[in-house]
């Protein structure tokens, strides 16, 4: 897994699955978006502070990985993750899978990302029209 | 001596990164009330927390080894 404070690169994402006997690559981009939903509203984000503990989070998602590569053999996984300040549009996250076959390529990308959001101990502090919270503390 | 690490609302609360307490093979739940003492605002915090012992998920009742590093790890927001 890759952290780092500079912009991604998809490039190098699909370089880092992509092989002679992986007929589709799947890319998600993970994107800060110009707003969030709290109690129903609708409010504005204006950017986003991501950090991460960052030598377990390469730890946990090799995990990840290795869970979908036993689920979905024959897939190869890549991970890149950014930290810092995001403004709107910046991209906080790429996953790239690859697989002989697209559904596998679609279904282990899926795996990760959903997986990665439920344990990589990577957080991120909302700036919004509302003031400045840690996601995911709530009231 | 364990060397504790704070993250993001645990860090803001604790007002530091990390630090040496003086935990070493006692259980997480145990080294934890100790942090709480010595940082009274992480608690309200500390309930929502998971806790990670040289990198890797523990529970409550798991022993910290003295010379490793323990993690409060609060509501993660990855991806």
């Amino acid at each position: 897994m890759i952290v780092r404070e500079t912009p991604l690169s998809v490039d190098e994402a699909i370089a880092s699955v992509k092989h002679a006997g992986a007929g589709a690559v799947v890319v998600m981009l993970g994107i800060v978006r110009d707003h969030t939903r709290k109690d129903g509203a609708r409010v504005g984000v204006v950017k986003l502070e991501y950090e991460a503990y960052a030598e377990m989070a390469a730890k946990i998602v090799a995990q990840i990985v290795d869970e979908s590569c036993a689920k979905f053999p024959g897939v190869r996984a890549s991970v890149q993750h950014r930290v810092g300040s995001l403004a709107i549009g910046d991209v906080a996250v790429v996953v790239a899978a690859s697989a002989p076959h697209r559904k596998d390529a679609f279904d282990a990308c899926e795996l990760i990302i959903d997986r990665l959001k439920e344990d990589a101990p990577i957080w991120k502090r909302e700036h919004g029209d509302d003031g400045v919270t840690w996601v995911g503390m709530g009231p | 001596m364990v060397r504790v690490l704070y993250f993001a609302a645990c860090r803001e609360r604790a007002g530091v990164a990390d630090e040496l307490v003086d935990v070493g093979n006692r259980t997480v739940e145990d080294a934890i009330a100790v942090v709480a003492t010595r940082h009274p605002a992480l608690r309200d915090v500390i309930a929502r927390c998971r806790f990670a012992v040289n990198q890797a998920f523990v529970d409550k009742n798991s022993v910290v080894p003295d010379g490793a590093e323990l993690a409060l790890i609060p509501p993660v927001a990855g991806g």
